[in-house]
């Protein structure tokens, strides 16, 4: 064919004819594909792509509707994080670490309190109250990243209740964030030490009622997908991958747990007091996208159970310190509520520009230059909503970290999507890549 | 920490703190026996299994609960695969990059965390190059996930994986110059105004250490 299709323009390159395809004309785009002696294809999907669940690029080679090769392309949301925390203070690192998965960011700053502490020493300082607070918004948080995958997911195989009845069930986690830490995502609410402030006044009866809202909420995606033939035969069976092949790939998460080996890091290597809870680690056999859809679901209420033990400690522990005692450590700050929004507290301002010199000394070195946290290294590994994050931190010394790096369970795991989709159908591309969950803000940090 | 005196101060009177950009890298020396809880039997174990244990484990270090085996590169392949097989460390979970340009010869560090499920342990590998011979041989054998965590490390760092199926980067541009998160690297920016102001980029910024 040699004239010029507006649509589906084609050119000669050494690896054969590449066609851009750029509208919706696809019927001269198959004409022409026929026509060539070819019978493999190579189709580029994404970056900008709705299924590619972000900014993700897949480069498929088709045999017919069968793939024969995945290649993950990545790379489009690099940020630079690691880098740049390396030229902020320690108290700083969280304010960036919680835009990597910017669907978990409390499991970000979470894994790198937690490392910062290991490498300060002060794990056993950490208030109790702190660590329940931790607790219970790292389950909300996997509540609301849950939701995602599972919306995200199922409108990406072509179902879109799903997806209403999710962000409605998420809406809930995020008017719980934005009343505790007064952001909806992204807060830097977990600090080295504690938290960055207590619960707002009437947080506990409001949290056990959103519970309770959510239970009931919960049922409408069950009653839906559970068991429905249409999705079944969209997920079973799909995506397969054994626990030999989980293991050697390093996955971790609900996709390990989708073949049948309960390792949760919150039962086995327990932080945060997470052995104080009574919960269930829940897994599947089926090794398929269908089990790691149903892993999630159940994961939900296994998550509002630790929710409301956490509200039951909160309600005992009232009162109670949430950031450790050593001040050359923790915030001078009480942070409150003002007409202008959430600032330092008025108390202490009148302290520090009226009485104590002192106070305004400390409050300033603590501010511009942070604490100084002893040279080593530590890794630190928490289960997140995808699967083990690692924090590993460097210290030499200083007030900043000498080197961070994430092992972001997203980034690890879309290695297995090759594994999951080769000799499977195109279609079955993207409900393997939906099970995976990959957050790429995670991905590429 | 609490009795580490003023914010900063180092020997002189001087608490502003300012120090310049001036980096010093961390370096710890090697543990005594005994380590304490699993790192012994891990340590015997190891022994027991690999006879070269001697010659390819440089030094052990045991720090803030953490077992650090410090290894040759020529004999870490050896070391992982009986890591892997004999004492169960099923799963690496990637590998991190440290660049020291001080510490002449041993300037890029490759760190591996391990886990093993079945005893439910974690060791750390620990390999340093220097930056004129920044080649390590690839762990991808062993264990297969290992492979977007070396890219993603020769990327940011410029440690070459020998045996690598396919050694290319991953997060930055095919056509990238340099390596990002190396210590001669710049992290750029530009000063930014706002209501006056004017804030220097973070690489310029005063430093305390």
């Amino acid at each position: 064919m040699t004239t010029f299709d507006p649509y589906a323009p084609s050119r000669e390159t050494t690896e054969g004819t590449v066609f851009s395809v750029t509208g919706g004309d696809w019927d001269s785009l198959v004409q022409e594909i026929g026509s060539t002696k070819e019978e493999r294809v190579v189709v580029n999907m994404g970056p900008q792509h709705p299924s590619t669940h972000g900014v993700l690029r897949l480069i498929l080679e088709l045999e017919g509707e069968t793939v024969t090769e995945v290649r993950c392309g990545i790379g489009y949301l690099h940020t630079g994080i690691e880098k740049n925390m390396e030229f902020r203070n320690w108290t700083q690192g969280t304010t960036f670490v919680t835009r990597m998965d910017y669907l978990g960011p409390i499991f970000n700053e979470t894994a790198y309190c937690l490392a910062v502490e290991k490498l300060l020493g002060i794990t056993n300082d950490v208030p109790e109250r702190a660590s329940v607070i931790r607790v219970m918004m790292m389950e909300l948080n996997r509540i609301s990243s849950h939701m995602v995958a599972l919306g995200t997911g199922a409108l990406e195989l072509g179902a879109i209740t799903p997806m209403f009845f999710a962000f409605r069930e998420r809406e809930i986690v995020l008017d719980l964030f934005e009343m505790i830490s007064g952001l909806r995502m992204n807060m830097a609410y977990i600090r080295p030490g504690g938290v960055q402030q207590d619960l707002p006044e009437g947080a506990l009866p409001k949290i056990r009622q959103a519970v309770k809202q959510m239970r009931k909420n919960f049922k409408d995606n069950t009653s839906l997908l559970v068991g429905n033939s249409i999705w079944l035969k969209r997920t079973q069976g799909i995506g397969y991958l054994d626990l030999a092949g989980a293991t050697t790939l390093g996955v971790t998460g609900p996709v390990l747990r989708a073949t049948g080996l309960p390792w949760d890091l919150r039962k086995v290597q327990p932080y945060c007091g997470y052995e104080n809870y009574n919960f269930d680690v829940i897994t599947a056999d089926t090794c398929d996208v269908y089990g790691r859809f149903l892993i999630r679901m159940n994961e939900l209420e296994q998550s509002l159970r630790i929710i409301e033990q956490a509200v039951d400690k909160l309600e005992a522990l009232e009162g109670a310190p949430v950031m450790v005692a050593d001040k050359k450590i923790a915030w001078p700050a009480q942070l409150a509520l003002g007409g202008d929004g959430l600032g330092n507290s008025l108390n202490h301002i009148r302290e520090i520009m009226g009485t104590s010199m002192e106070s305004l000394i400390h409050h300033f070195k603590l501010v511009t230059e942070g604490f100084y946290v002893p040279a080593g290294q530590v890794y630190q590994a928490i289960e997140s909503a995808r699967g083990e994050l690692g924090a590993h931190v460097v210290s030499d010394g200083g007030t900043r970290p000498y080197r961070m790096h994430f092992r972001e369970p997203s980034f690890n795991n879309l290695q297995a999507t090759s594994a999951m989709s080769e000799g499977g159908m195109i279609a079955d591309i993207i409900g393997a890549v939906a099970s995976i969950d990959p957050v790429m803000g995670g991905v590429d940090r | 920490m609490t009795d580490s005196g003023m914010f900063g101060a180092r020997g002189t009177g001087d608490t502003s703190g300012y120090g310049g950009l001036v980096r010093t890298a961390a370096s710890t020396g090697s543990s005594e026996r005994p380590f304490g809880g699993y790192f012994d039997d891990v340590a015997d174990d190891l022994e027991r299994a690999y006879p070269a244990f001697s010659q390819a484990i440089e030094r052990i270090v045991v720090d803030r609960g953490e077992l650090t085996l410090h290894v040759k590169r020529e004999k870490l392949v050896e070391v992982a695969f009986v890591l892997r097989d004999s004492l169960k460390f099923e799963m690496c979970m990637g590998v991190s990059g440290i660049h020291y340009p001080e510490n002449i010869g041993c300037e890029l560090v490759a760190v591996y965390p391990l886990l093993s499920m079945t005893n439910n342990r974690r060791i750390r590998l620990e390999v340093c190059v220097s930056d004129s011979d920044s080649h390590i041989p690839s762990l991808v054998e062993v264990w297969a996930g290992n492979n977007w965590h070396e890219r993603e490390t020769f990327d940011m760092f410029g440690i070459i994986f020998d045996g690598h199926p396919g050694l290319t980067r991953i997060l930055m541009p095919d056509d990238w110059q340099g390596h990002p998160q190396r210590k001669d690297y710049a992290l750029g920016g530009i000063p930014v105004e706002y209501k006056g102001a004017t804030t220097p980029p973070p690489n310029d910024r005063r430093s305390y250490k």
